[in-house]
Formats: C-alpha cells, sequence, structure tokens
C-alpha cells in the first residue's frame, strides 16, 4: 500500500499526527484501560473517604503552590521507605484524587502519611519559614498563606466537579443516606454539599488549624489537609500480608 | 570535488531533494545497535513470561515458575511475584532486616537499666534512634536536639518540664503532651505583669527593682495571679503540670537570654505572661511500636540530661 510508504506519512503531517496517535493510543490502552477491569486494583479497605470541604481546599492550595513539584505522596514498597515513612500507599487511598498527588520526584520527604506527625503549630511556624525549624532546609517560604483570607463561597461547585469525577459528595438524600452507609454518620456530613460552606467553616474553628481563631486563613486550609493525609487507613486492622493478596 | 560531495557519492539518498541540491542520507543503521534492539525484544518476551505482564479479562498473566514465599503468623504463604510480596519476604528473611530484628529483640526484653548499662546494646540504639529521631522528632526538635527557642524544647540540657526519667519521658513520646499557660493579659493589667516580670526575673538571680519584685511576689503567690499553682512558691515550677522552673536560668519559652538589656528581658517575660503558651507534642503511640518509643526514650535520655 502506497498509502502507508515511508514517505508519504512524512510528507503528509495530517496522516502522521492521526498515526502518531494511534501508536501512542496503543499504550494507553494495553496499560491503563485493563486497570479499569482488574478487580484487584483498588484494595478493599475501611476508612478511606472524600475530603472534607476543608481538606479539599487545602488540597487546591496545595497544588496552586506546586508542592507536588518537590513532594510525592507515594510511599513504595521498600524497605528504607518502610522504615522511613511507614507502610506502603495503597491504590485505594488515592481512589478520590483528581488528580492523584503521587508525583515523581523527591526534593523534599514523601507526604503520604505527613497527617498527625507534626502538631499544627510545627506546620504553621514552617510554612512561614522553613528555616525557623528545620534550618538545613531548602523549602521556600510560604507566609502568605497565613495573610490570606481563605475563598470558601466557590466550594460547593469544587465538589460538584469533583461528583462529575465520581467521587461521591452527595446532594440528594438518597446519596447522602448511601453515603452514611458507605461512610458513617460523621464522614458523611463532611460530603454534604448542600452543607459545604458552613460544615467548611465550623471544622475551621473547631480545628482552629492556623493557631488564629479570629481569621480563617489559607493555613487553616492547608494544615487540616497535611493533617489528614495517609491517616484514613488504620492498618493495625488488617493483618500482615493482608495487602499482599491484592496483588 | 570537495569531500562531502565524495561522502555523497559512497552511499545511498533518500531520493528527496529541496532547493535543487540538498538530499538526505540514507545509511543502514549500525549493526551492534540494530543487535541491541532485537535484543530487547527478546527480552520483553521473556519478561512476559516470567512476571506478570498481560492483562487478561478482570485478570492477568502472573508469570511462569516466580513465586515469593513468605510467612503470615507461621504459615507460609507462597504468591507469584510482586513488590509487596517481595518486601515481606525481605523484612523476614533479608540480611539487614534479620540483624536488626535480633537486636531489636534484644532491646524488647531489656529493662531501660540493662540497655543504659549495655555498650553493645546503647551503640545500636544511638545507631537505629539517631534515624528515627531524625525521621520524627528532628523536625521540632533539631537534628541535634537543641530544639526552638519559643516553640519546641530543647532536650540537650538539664531542664525537663515534664520530667527526665526514662519512665517520664516514655510518658511523653507514648501519650504526648499539651503545655498550656493561660494568658493572663485580661485578667492583669500592664503594672500587675510588669511586676510579675520583675519577680520572674529576680527568680533566677537578675538585679530588678526590689519592690517591683515584692510587687510581683504578691500577685504570682496569691489569687490574683496564681502563678504559683503550675510554678509552685519557690518558681520551680511542677512537673505534673509542665511547668518550667523560674529559677534555673534555662528558658525555652520566653527568649530572655537573647536580650542584652534589662528592659528587653522583661519585656520578653511579659509578652509570654500576657498571652499564656500553648504547645503541644504529639503522641506517638500507635505510629511507632512500643519498641522504637523504647528506643528513641533512651537516645532522648543520653542527648544531655537524662535523670
Amino acid at each position: 500500500m502506497s498509502f502507508f510508504k515511508h514517505e508519504s506519512i512524512e510528507i503528509n503531517a495530517g496522516l502522521l499526527i492521526a498515526l502518531t496517535m494511534v501508536v501512542i493510543s496503543i499504550g494507553g490502552l494495553v496499560e491503563i484501560v485493563p486497570l479499569f477491569y482488574i478487580k484487584d486494583t483498588i484494595e478493599k479497605v475501611e476508612g478511606v473517604r472524600p475530603y472534607s470541604p476543608l481538606e479539599l481546599r487545602g488540597r487546591d492550595i496545595y497544588q496552586r503552590e506546586g508542592c507536588y513539584l518537590c513532594h510525592s505522596q507515594m510511599i513504595r514498597p521498600f524497605r528504607d521507605e518502610m522504615l522511613r515513612y511507614g507502610h506502603y500507599s495503597l491504590a485505594a487511598e488515592s481512589q478520590y484524587d483528581h488528580p492523584f498527588q503521587w508525583g515523581s520526584k523527591r526534593t523534599g520527604p514523601d507526604l503520604a502519611r505527613v497527617g498527625g506527625k507534626y502538631s499544627n503549630e510545627w506546620h504553621v511556624a514552617h510554612m512561614i519559614n522553613p528555616r525557623d525549624v528545620v534550618p538545613e532546609s531548602i523549602m521556600p517560604s510560604y507566609p502568605w498563606l497565613m495573610e490570606n483570607e481563605l475563598q470558601y463561597a466557590d466550594v460547593a461547585d469544587r465538589m460538584r466537579a469533583l461528583k462529575k469525577a465520581g467521587v461521591p459528595y452527595s446532594e440528594t438524600r438518597e446519596e447522602y443516606q448511601a453515603n452514611v452507609e458507605k461512610f458513617g454518620q460523621e464522614a458523611a456530613d463532611k460530603l454534604n454539599i448542600l452543607a459545604a460552606e458552613q460544615y467548611l467553616v465550623a471544622e475551621a474553628q473547631a480545628g482552629n488549624f492556623d493557631g488564629d481563631r479570629s481569621r480563617l486563613t489559607e493555613m487553616d486550609a492547608l494544615v487540616a489537609y497535611l493533617q489528614v493525609l495517609g491517616t484514613m487507613v488504620d492498618f493495625s486492622q488488617y493483618e500482615e500480608g493482608h495487602f499482599v493478596e491484592f496483588r | 570535488m570537495s569531500e562531502a560531495n565524495k561522502q555523497q557519492g559512497a552511499v545511498q539518498t533518500t531520493g528527496h531533494s529541496w532547493d535543487g541540491d540538498l538530499q538526505e542520507f540514507n545509511n543502514p543503521l549500525p549493526t551492534w545497535w540494530l543487535w541491541g534492539f532485537y535484543l530487547t525484544v527478546v527480552f520483553a518476551v521473556i519478561y512476559w513470561v516470567i512476571y506478570p505482564a498481560w492483562p487478561v479479562g478482570e485478570t492477568y498473566t502472573r508469570g511462569v515458575a516466580n513465586t515469593i514465599t513468605y510467612t503470615v503468623d507461621g504459615e507460609e504463604r507462597t504468591t507469584h511475584w510482586n513488590t509487596r510480596a517481595l518486601l515481606m519476604k525481605e523484612m523476614q528473611s533479608g540480611k539487614s532486616a534479620q540483624k536488626m530484628q535480633a537486636y531489636m529483640e534484644q532491646v524488647a526484653a531489656a529493662s531501660y537499666e540493662d540497655i543504659l548499662a549495655d555498650e553493645e546494646m546503647l551503640a545500636f540504639t544511638r545507631a537505629v534512634a539517631k534515624g528515627m529521631f531524625g525521621d520524627n522528632c528532628a523536625a521540632c526538635h533539631g537534628s541535634g536536639g537543641a530544639g526552638v527557642m519559643g516553640l519546641f524544647p530543647n532536650l540537650v540540657d538539664d531542664a525537663w518540664l515534664w520530667g527526665g526519667t526514662v519512665e517520664q519521658i516514655e510518658q511523653t513520646l507514648t501519650e504526648g503532651r499539651h503545655g498550656f499557660m493561660p494568658a493572663f493579659g485580661r485578667s492583669l493589667d500592664d503594672g500587675q505583669i510588669n511586676a510579675v516580670a520583675h519577680y520572674v526575673l529576680s527568680l533566677s538571680d537578675h538585679e530588678v527593682d526590689d519592690d517591683m519584685a515584692q510587687r510581683g511576689m504578691q500577685i504570682f503567690n496569691g489569687r490574683e495571679g496564681g502563678c504559683f499553682y503550675c510554678h509552685t512558691s519557690e518558681g520551680t515550677g511542677l512537673e505534673s503540670q509542665g511547668a518550667a522552673n523560674l529559677t534555673d536560668s534555662i528558658w525555652t519559652v520566653a527568649d530572655v537570654p537573647g536580650q542584652d538589656s534589662l528592659d528587653g528581658k522583661l519585656n520578653e517575660v511579659k509578652r509570654v505572661v500576657e498571652n499564656g503558651i500553648e504547645r503541644v507534642m504529639p503522641a506517638w503511640e500507635g505510629r511507632l511500636s512500643d519498641n522504637e518509643i523504647k528506643l528513641l526514650t533512651v537516645y532522648v535520655h543520653e542527648l544531655g540530661g537524662g535523670q
């Protein structure tokens, strides 16, 4: 077929683009698509829920500031990583992340299980000037997080957008009930789009993540997000080797 | 005839021609490169057979004759090759993991007195706990344990807010601590706070105005201030409350040594009395194993002023 001769592809830009896309999509079809159908991809595990409205805003700020460029959120199943960071990451733990924050570069440490590791005060001091708490740190300072008021008027829309991507935030009574059954009452309240704004304010006031009760800052949201990372699964519930069964 | 033209005559061109004389060589691929390429193809086929590779419906090919055996509760399990099973096997039968495990068991069985008296166990503890301290503690207390003035306590000096015996350090690590001093900015006026600051500095032998210190002492030990509830009437502090000893010239919140003038020192103390303190040491139970907490307890005890 002269149509597919080297020369005719090379001199015909439209054909070259079309065939390039065909070749690339074969890689995607073979490597990615089967994962949607293979049963064991996402481990069956208790406790993983979508982010609360405040945590979600924190995650947006995490992305806005480009934290993922230096911090991964993916503990690989190696002995040295386990000794340093804890249990390896599960696919189930990022099932509600769109996009996931696995990252591919560790200039700073992995953050997949940073939740609960440091106090809120530490995070606040560390964001304002990392050198105050870690003298050898090369992380940039993010002082504006403490100055900027948190914008949360659009948090319901942000949740609706994620809902379209398959994250089970609830809008109707049925969806809410389904969440109660799946995640429990406490978590279902966090996922209710209709009460998102009130819940966000209440969570920030109760948690007082930035140490300043008079204001709701971006620091509140980011620290709330960091403090929940990797804490949803209680690994003591599962026998050693449980998660090997899923591979 | 130029060099380029000679070369052009030696090999084929693609036959394309631009601007009349611009042509493209069509050299064959170097043999070593071509065979290298065939070799990667052969490697890929062998890899498909031995390792998990191809998706098939709801499952995938698991690889042939390539299994990993690991143990769960004394029972042996064998599975196809995967990195999670590989990790379990390495943690159970890897050389360095086993060596570490042997020491860990020795430490777990020993009492604190035994560990502190045994040079070998102590050396192991220092080596292993140094890494754990770096991962878990150094973010606040600094890699050397010197802390951050005003925020995170110094672990290498002789002063202990919550006690410096191994039992107390273990409790601090296990359960965490919540250091709290109320803010007196609303209950005391500026003059009263000023007087209290004078008294506090006099406790650590600073030369201050006697009358002011006397007045401060009455507030400190009276119902107005009530400072003595936690700091005791001698100012030596109650370990049960995490209240600082104010007489030992060691400062953890007010940066008194960092100030040259007496006014500066007074301002530092006033700031703390006015705003209070709220500090949290996280609880490590559940995050670290009992044995890891034990190792860190010994390490922190050995950093400086263990009692």
